[in-house]
């Protein structure tokens, strides 16, 4: 295909760097040369990584309360009270519904955003930065915004003030989760968040679609619009596409500022595995067994999950196998 | 296909991120910020953890009193958001824990031996303190806590819309429910309860005629008549007679000054903001019976002065809480009476608070002392937020209370067990 040419594009530099006479040292020991450069960041990897990480699971096996050295071994009994606590094992469903919103209506919005901007003749720049603005907002400033501003239950909050308009009772988005309002807040202020900046991914991944496949298209009879978008456009985002899923369901896993500046602090439900963790191990319950315990469980399910995804999606498959 | 260099960039940039953030990470590690002031080396410094009262002037009095402290330097960590105790709990661990700091009388802290023995400091004034504030902060005849404010909590009216609904002081939890009906119009609700209720738990626990734990630690809080008042708050919750959602939560006196609603549960701390924004339209009432063998409720929370049984200088951090908790009465005084309200637990002080003596204030100490339940020492964050899941449940998600309180309460008797064998 005519892309391949930006392959060669994009890989010019060891041709040339081998040809120049080698800086002093920098060739005399391979392995002074490798542990200078991955030292420092495998240093910090093992300190903020690897010892957290053994460490957790250590305590996961002991009696961990208001303190981290603990001298009782327990086994098990972190692990099976954990996986009995309703609000860990329904956390877990609250992300995948979360994941299950957020993924499609990111991948929607922010792909329907770029096709707009691309076909924009004018002041292209200005939406495509507008648009972007949202993603500069930290997510503690926006989630307090839309909870205190947009979505107060009381009389003067914006979303009840139009509501008002058209006669409808002030609503409780948060405090009531019957019905459950709070997925509309939660799910609008990440859309806001993040769509920008999904659509500048898409909007450089539909720059390099060349034209002269339209024009060909054209010339065999496609028409304009629907038939090219799903012919054409679609099928050339695939590996864009994909990517995006992949960051988008990365972060819906890791989403904590705005579930916990959000929900209110006592609720049972719309709570996401971190923010359980957090409550058990790191709130007032200060109990470090049960939430190392936790983050084991939830560790093993995003490898179980990671590896499933990796055999649908082929995401870091040898090139050539793909 | 183009894809292929695409996903080739944003591997690499993800990369190049993830060393860039970890970059950052060692930085940050490496920052000074460390919670221990600039270091000069000369000699202790005491360090104490506050949270952030609501109240104008009360860091500034805070600082003052420790900086007329002049054997040993004190530096005031003043901790602002809504989660001062994650944030005491997860430094107590780490060598910059505070020497001194601010929480409320709970067993765990003693028996992981976190907070040091205060009985010597305390004992020579012992008497001179309110006694159930003795009793809350003692385990094994040792005293681990020095009180430093009294805080009673009940409900806040507004004359003036009661007089205008024909609605009297409620009573009970019907009469409250049924007020709330009456007092709620196009732009005001009747109550408010907090945005989450949990406020509310302890005072209708007790008001049902239950407790927390029985005398030797049992749970005593899943009666019948619990059951049956979390069903009434139930319907409360449903009516839309109830502010929820409301841009400050119960502690904060904006609900009611801003007339978003007619009666607010909130504490004697709030008091002098209220009476500045509604004069004497303004009056206090206890948390109504609930059932027929229902009695008038008041939870009496508050905030003591701990030392850090595990920190380097106990000895310096105890001499100071002697100075500033027990031989400065002035600073008590100026601290329980001069921002928000509290009551002075000390005898003698209290007797002297002038103004806590009259008009308002002298009504809510009255319910202090009529229908006031302390703190438990055996009721533990754990159990706390047991009981605080229970009613989210089944209060404002409509599960079954009993159902609720049942699971509750093999939780707080696992804690029990882990707590005292």
């Amino acid at each position: 295909m005519s892309t391949t040419t930006t392959r060669g594009v994009a890989r010019p530099a060891p041709a040339k760097a081998s040809q120049g006479r080698p800086r002093r040292a920098l060739r005399g020991s391979p392995a002074f040369n490798f542990w200078l450069f991955t030292g420092p960041f495998l240093i910090g990897l093992v300190i903020f990584v690897f010892v957290p990480i053994g460490w957790s699971v250590w305590l996961s096996f002991f009696d961990a309360r208001f303190t981290v050295t603990p001298s009782r071994f327990i086994g098990f009994d972190n692990y099976t009270s954990m996986l009995k606590n309703s609000n860990f094992t329904g956390s877990l469903v609250t992300f995948t519904v979360f994941a299950a919103l957020i993924v499609p209506l990111t991948w929607a919005l922010s792909l329907g955003l770029a096709l707009l901007v691309h076909r924009l003749r004018f002041m292209r720049a200005f939406f495509r930065s507008v648009f972007f603005l949202p993603t500069a907002v930290s997510y503690v400033a926006a989630a307090l915004i839309w909870k205190m501003s947009v979505f107060t239950g009381v009389r003067f909050g914006l979303m009840n003030t139009v509501l008002g308009w058209f006669g409808v009772d002030n609503i409780a988005y948060l405090s009531d989760p019957n019905p459950p309002w709070y997925w509309l807040v939660i799910v609008t202020v990440r859309l806001w968040l993040q769509a920008g900046f999904y659509m500048i991914l898409f909007l450089a991944a539909l720059q390099n679609i060349p034209p002269e496949l339209y024009e060909a298209a054209a010339i065999d009879g496609a028409k304009p619009g629907w038939q090219t978008f799903r012919y054409i456009t679609l099928p050339q985002l695939r590996a864009t596409s994909t990517a995006v899923i992949l960051l988008l369901l990365i972060a819906a896993y890791q989403a904590f500022d705005e579930f916990f500046n959000i929900i209110t602090t006592r609720a049972t439900w719309g709570q996401t595995p971190l923010m359980v963790l957090y409550k058990t191990a790191l709130g007032e319950n200060q109990d470090y067994g049960a939430g190392s315990a936790g983050a084991v469980i939830l560790t093993l399910l995003i490898c179980v999950v990671t590896l499933f995804q990796g055999r649908i999606m082929g995401f870091g498959r040898g090139e050539e196998s793909k | 296909m183009s894809a292929m260099s695409n996903s080739n960039f944003s591997r690499r940039s993800l990369f190049r991120a993830a060393a860039g953030m970890a970059a950052a990470g060692t930085l940050a590690a490496c920052g000074s910020n460390n919670g221990r002031g600039g270091g000069s080396g000369s000699g202790k410094q005491l360090v104490q953890y506050f949270h952030a009262y609501g109240e104008a002037g009360t860091e500034q009095a805070i600082k003052r009193y420790a900086a007329a402290y002049k054997d040993t330097h004190v530096r005031t960590s003043w901790i602002t958001g809504s989660n001062f105790e994650a944030k005491l709990f997860a430094a107590l661990l780490t060598k910059q824990a505070p020497d001194v700091f601010e929480f409320h009388p709970q067993i765990q802290l003693v028996k992981s031996g976190q907070v040091a023995d205060l009985s010597d400091i305390i004992d020579p004034v012992k008497s001179d303190f309110n006694q159930a504030d003795i009793t809350s902060h003692t385990v094994d005849g040792k005293i681990y806590g020095v009180r430093m404010i009294d805080d009673p909590q009940f409900f806040f009216y507004r004359k003036s819309m009661l007089e205008k609904a024909k609605v009297d002081v409620p009573t009970t939890l019907d009469e409250l429910i049924e007020a709330a009906a009456k007092l709620t119009t196009d732009k005001v609700k009747g109550v408010y309860l907090g945005n989450d209720l949990t406020a509310v738990i302890n005072p209708l626990i007790w008001s049902a005629g239950a407790d927390t734990l029985t005398a030797d630690n049992k749970p005593a809080f899943h009666t019948d008549a619990v059951v049956a008042g979390m069903k009434q708050l139930r319907t409360l919750f449903t009516s839309g007679n109830l502010l929820l959602d409301a841009p400050a939560d119960y502690w904060d006196p904006s609900a009611i000054d801003q007339g978003l609603c007619a009666i607010q549960f909130s504490g004697m701390w709030a008091m002098p903001a209220m009476q500045k924004a509604l004069g004497d339209d303004l009056g206090v009432f206890p948390f109504p019976k609930v059932g027929d063998a229902g009695k008038l409720s008041v939870y009496n929370g508050g905030w003591s002065m701990f030392v850090n049984a595990k920190g380097k200088n106990v000895d310096a951090a105890k001499e100071y809480v002697k100075w500033l908790w027990i031989d400065q009465k002035k600073y008590q005084e100026d601290w329980a009476t001069s921002y928000g309200f509290h009551i002075p637990p000390r005898t003698s002080i209290a007797q002297g608070a002038t103004k806590l003596q009259s008009g308002l204030p002298a009504e809510g100490v009255k319910l202090f002392n009529t229908y006031g339940h302390f703190d438990n020492i055996g009721w533990t964050q754990a159990m706390i937020t047991a009981v605080q899941d229970a009613f989210a449940n089944s209060v404002r998600k409509n599960g079954d209370p009993d159902a609720a309180l049942s699971t509750a309460e093999k939780k707080v008797d696992a804690e029990l067990e882990k707590l005292f064998g």
